[in-house]
């Protein structure tokens, strides 16, 4: 399968920006199921400088400055993708129970991925609590196996929350989520996270697209597709697996794979310092998923 | 120092017989004369969270903490296999990661602590070290033992201080100094400078290397700025850099200039807040992708606070042995780290021995000494670490040996601990031979920071024989001589226009003030009451026409100004009274400290003094105010005159000299303009003349000069029109002209720039005015409209040429913002 992604974010400002930095993680990097065949970043106005390269998780991260007066900046990102191979999704039917899990990440002397453990630990958005352990607990009886337990876990964090668009902020703290029951694709990915993390699982964050499909005989509409977050878990010996909390979909085939890390920080799709600019700026997203012909 | 009772041990020998010799009261003496000396160099320290924090003067016991040759030899073996392996280590966490790997080190002081930055992962300086700097702390048990009580990794402060309590015990105890052969710094200090040369990768003759400060209001500016000074550096703080098309530039009044080098005092996480702390205003966004590229290096790397763990040193003596199959040769204090079992068990049962120190230190956070907590709180301490383990640290309470120290009552023994500093050099490094010693502020305290008021100490290392005088202090100077402007960071030329334009604006203050309680106390005789009363009225309403104090009303004038008055002296919190204007002199000042002689910051240091004096002064009475005028303008002409005869004439003393003109200018226009504008119909004007030739300085010339005709015709040409009077207008804009012509032009500039614009037209007028036309009295309105809209005029432009000079060779910084998604990014 192939995919064609693009991403446009595009801020006015009511006064002229003079100079500004940015970070982006726009670009889809290549996984386990997934090779990135062509992929582009336009920035408008023309940067002043501009590079690409591999942050700490691996994920492709684009530097760039521009230092002419401006009061619109338009950042678009093209990707082609082509999804195949076999994601390890095939483990579900792994017997490994979670506490194995715990002990082997905090007791292995050479584990197969020695940098998984830091998942374990609390990052800037998501830090581990004693609520967040009573709320993953009901899924994680002793003994269960971990694919399991994840499986339950994501089901009743979609069952049970409500997803709501006008509840939550970038800056939303997790307890209020969890509270309300309330949120968007982002915190149900780091409320996961938050729960795995409190019993001692490693668990990341995974920022990228899903494929939506029109119903039947309706033409797809462009821009209805937007940026989604799911999480991954890791399974010793076996690797990283992706489930979605705000879907709860059986399949993952469908999920592109831009970037991940600990939490929501660490892949922030576009962040930069800007000088001038006045005070409030507009900011428009539009995303596009098409399917193409193999 | 003793061996046993009575008996000093043999090193301190000569320095016990030489301090029995001296006896007590010329010891104090001494510590005395330490004190003015540390106070005219203008030695401080900035104690946060406290309001009379700022410029605490630096603490000197003149006894020094001696050293023999022999120990020295094996403390700095010692030292010099710690920074090695400390090096080897930071290469590793920001590079393979073996140590993590292979769980000498445990994952969690790496990932799970945010001194771990990631951005910075992979980054690398040329050349063997990583570490380009660092200073560990040692103290001596009551065995003799020496140990190492912790590591400075990020940004090792103390190195200035130390070089400063050295200059100042050569002084101050020269004989004692020079007989006792005591090893020298400066070598340590060439090799640093060589050392941050060579980080430079641009084949260049001439890297340029700057200090990066987080500014005047750090706890440890004194001597970021001595080292810059020391060194040669230009002391810069973040809004002096920026990036561009990935390298770094030094913004200068020849407009940007490459940066190869930066020697930073600013923490890590402030340095760049685009990937690292997006709050911070102290650093350069895009800094870390610079250093990324190799562009730029930066001593010490970002993310080498990451050893600054207590934790760290539990795991030093197996991570030696790995990376170089060594035991280590100078002992950590024994630590434990709760986080793992073992650790924590023994924490737990030993609390009462132990001192405890958190993995992540705040700013502000002290470490805990559990022989000092009782019961209920050390029982709430268990609970904490149980709660969290992994961020606590349980390390060995030495029983520190004691050093003798000076109070008022004689020698005390106080616990010390000595910073030592190493530096790279080739395939090693070299320690400084000596440190900085920090007493406890009295004998029971256990806690040693500045911050909680410790003494410093110089350290001596005793040399066996004389050292050879070709390793003497060279002190390295930048040429500020030439006209270059392009060294000169813009925000420097800045602050001393501005130093020049608040020196002239609290001196021409002063003067007014000087006068109008003049004709207070001793009113003119030759005027009647009601005159005197007018010409004070007069003179009230110059006052508030220069310090933009409103008003001196009516009522203030039926009873007594005095308040009024006072308040234009001291009242610090509004713009235009002295108090103010010193200190926005001072605060300009603070910013090119390390471009200023000695002898300046010495009067800029009595201005702080007399700036604090003033609170002080009696309400209600002009009694004793003369005195304290005068000296606050005595301090102010040396300034001025400092500033003509001992300042290299160079780009910096150009801008203060035309901040200085410029301001004079605006003030007598100021003055005259309120004074003389409206004719007096009255009452004679020669009381007002003789006023304001009197805040200009010029009554005395009048009164000799033109003895036989006196009037305003003869004043206005001394205050205004007189080319040899250096107090006139027509002076000041002839300077002003002059300075600008120095000034860098752009290439191939024909026309004039608005700078020279406005001056030339502001002298074009003053010339053509006539005097007659000036002192002229429009009937109708009674006022010298002439002179007045003239004055007016010249005003405007004078402002002009201020913008002018603003806007082309100052940083203009828009507003630092971050670029947030808001929600309407958020994804779904």
């Amino acid at each position: 399968m192939k995919y064609r992604v693009s991403h446009r974010t595009h801020y006015k400002y009511p006064q002229a920006v003079v100079t500004c930095y940015n970070e982006a993680h726009l670009l889809p990097r290549d996984c386990v199921g997934q090779t990135c065949l062509q992929t582009r970043l336009s920035v408008d106005p023309l940067p002043t400088d501009y590079r690409e390269r591999q942050d700490f998780f691996g994920n492709t991260t684009t530097y760039f400055e521009i230092h002419r007066p401006h009061q619109e900046l338009t950042i678009t990102a093209v990707s082609e993708i082509s999804m195949g191979g076999t994601p390890p999704q095939l483990e579900f039917g792994s017997p490994t129970t979670w506490e194995q899990v715990r002990d082997k990440l905090k007791l292995d002397q050479a584990p197969d991925d020695p940098e998984a453990l830091q998942f374990t630990m609390d990052s800037r958005r998501v830090r581990a609590s004693a609520d967040l352990l009573q709320f993953a607990q009901p899924s994680f009886p002793p003994a269960r196996p971990l694919i399991e337990g994840v499986k339950d876990l994501i089901g009743r964090i979609h069952g049970e929350f409500t997803f709501d668009p006008q509840f939550t902020e970038v800056t939303t703290p997790l307890s209020e989520v969890l509270k309300h029951r309330r949120g968007v694709c982002q915190d149900f990915a780091h409320l996961a996270i938050g729960a795995l993390r409190s019993l001692g699982l490693a668990a990341r964050y995974v920022s990228g697209y899903l494929e939506t499909r029109p119903p039947p005989g309706q033409e797809k509409l462009v821009g209805a597709d937007a940026s989604h977050a799911w999480i991954s878990v890791y399974l010793p010996n076996t690797g990283w697996l992706d489930f979605d909390p705000t879907n709860n979909l059986d399949s993952m085939e469908r999920y592109i794979t831009t970037a991940w890390g600990r939490d929501y920080s660490d892949v922030t799709p576009l962040k930069g310092v800007i000088y001038g600019g006045g005070k409030k700026h507009q900011l428009n997203v539009s995303v596009d998923v098409q399917a193409l012909p193999d | 120092m003793f061996a046993a009772p009575g008996q000093p041990r043999a090193h301190w020998r000569y320095l016990h017989n030489a301090l029995e010799q001296l006896q007590l009261p010329e010891l104090q003496a001494r510590q005395l004369d330490a004190r003015r000396l540390l106070r005219e160099d203008g030695a401080s320290y900035n104690v946060y969270g406290d309001p009379t924090g700022m410029g605490r003067p630096w603490g000197l016991d003149p006894i020094p903490l001696l050293i023999s040759s022999e120990e020295w030899s094996s403390i700095e073996t010692g030292l010099i296999q710690r920074a090695e392996l400390l090096n080897l280590i930071l290469a590793d966490i920001y590079g393979p990661r073996e140590l993590v790997r292979k769980r000498l080190l445990p994952p969690q002081l790496i990932f799970d602590n945010p001194a771990f930055l990631r951005p910075c992962d992979g980054i690398s300086l040329p050349g063997q070290h990583q570490l380009t700097l660092c200073a560990m702390d040692l103290a001596r048990d009551d065995q003799g033992q020496i140990w190492v009580t912790s590591d400075r990794t990020q940004v090792p402060s103390g190195l200035g201080y130390a070089l400063e309590n050295r200059t100042i015990m050569s002084r101050v105890l020269p004989s004692l100094y020079r007989d006792s052969h005591v090893h020298r710094l400066a070598l340590f200090f060439r090799t640093l400078r060589n050392t941050l040369g060579q980080l430079c990768r641009r084949e260049s003759e001439d890297p340029r290397v700057v200090l990066l400060t987080p500014g005047p209001r750090n706890e440890t500016y004194f001597e970021q700025a001595y080292l810059a000074t020391y060194l040669g550096y230009n002391l810069v703080d973040g809004a002096d850099l920026t990036v561009r098309g990935g390298r770094l530039w030094l913004r200068s009044l020849g407009g940007l200039e490459p940066v190869d080098v930066v020697l930073r005092r600013v923490d890590d996480t402030y340095c760049d807040p685009l990937e690292l702390r997006k709050d911070s205003y102290l650093g350069v966004p895009g800094l870390v992708e610079v250093a990324r590229r190799g562009k730029v290096a930066i001593a010490n790397p970002l993310g080498s606070g990451i050893l600054e763990n207590a934790a760290l040193s539990a795991f030093l003596p197996a991570i030696s042995k790995h990376f170089l199959g060594q035991a280590l040769r100078l002992p950590s204090a024994p630590a434990w780290w709760c986080g793992d079992d073992a650790g924590l068990r023994y924490v737990l049962e030993h609390l009462d021995t132990l001192v405890i120190r958190t993995v992540r230190k705040r700013p502000g956070e002290h470490p805990l000494f559990g022989n000092r907590l009782n019961a209920a709180e050390r029982q709430a301490l268990a609970d904490r670490i149980r709660k969290t383990p992994e961020l606590f640290v349980g390390q060995a309470q030495l029983s520190a040996s004691k050093i003798p120290t000076l109070t008022a009552q004689g020698l005390e023994p106080r616990s010390g601990v000595m910073r030592t500093f190493l530096v790279a050099r080739d395939d090693s490094y070299v320690a400084m031979p000596g440190g900085l010693t920090r007493i406890a502020p009295d004998s029971d305290s256990l806690l040693i920071t500045n911050q909680m008021g410790a003494l410093s100490k110089d350290t001596w290392v005793l040399a066996s024989e004389p050292e050879k005088q070709d390793s003497r202090l060279q002190t390295i100077r930048v040429d500020h001589s030439t006209e270059a402007y392009s060294g000169l960071p813009s925000r420097a030329a800045e602050n001393f226009f501005w130093m020049g334009r608040y020196a002239e604006r609290a001196e021409f203050t002063l003067r007014m003030l000087r006068t109008v309680t003049a004709s207070i106390t001793d009113p003119d005789p030759r005027g009647s009451q009601l005159e005197q009363q007018h010409h004070l009225q007069v003179m009230l309403h110059t006052v508030n026409l220069i310090t933009g104090f409103k008003p001196v009303n009516a009522q203030a004038l039926n009873g007594s100004p005095q308040t009024e008055l006072r308040r234009v002296l001291v009242d610090g919190r509004r713009g235009g009274s002295v108090h103010a204007n010193l200190a926005a002199l001072l605060n300009a000042s603070d910013f090119v400290r390390d471009r200023l002689s000695a002898d300046t910051r010495q009067v800029l240091s009595d201005l702080l003094d007399e700036q604090t004096a003033l609170t002080t002064l009696p309400e209600d009475t002009l009694d004793g105010l003369g005195q304290h005028l005068n000296r606050i303008i005595k301090s102010l002409m040396a300034l001025s005159g400092l500033t003509q005869e001992s300042f290299v004439h160079g780009p910096g003393w150009r801008f203060l000299a035309m901040g200085r003109r410029i301001e004079r200018g605006l003030m007598l226009i100021t003055l005259i303009r309120a004074s003389l504008s409206s004719a007096q119909t009255t009452t004679p004007e020669s009381s007002v003349i003789d006023g304001v030739l009197s805040v200009s300085e010029s009554l005395m010339i009048y009164r000799r000069g033109y003895q036989t005709r006196q009037g305003l015709e003869q004043a206005l040409e001394l205050l205004l029109l007189n080319q040899d009077n250096p107090r006139s207008l027509i002076y000041q804009l002839t300077e002003i002209g002059h300075h600008i012509e120095r000034l860098p032009a752009e290439e191939g500039e024909h026309h004039l720039r608005p700078e020279q614009r406005s001056v030339l037209e502001a002298t074009t007028l003053l010339q053509l005015s006539e005097l007659k036309q000036l002192s002229a009295v429009d009937e109708q309105s009674g006022r010298r409209q002439t002179l007045d809209q003239t004055l007016e005029r010249i005003a405007y432009l004078l402002r002009g040429t201020s913008d002018a000079l603003t806007a082309r060779f100052f940083t203009h910084l828009e507003d630092q913002h971050q670029l947030s998604p808001s929600s309407a990014e958020e994804i779904e």
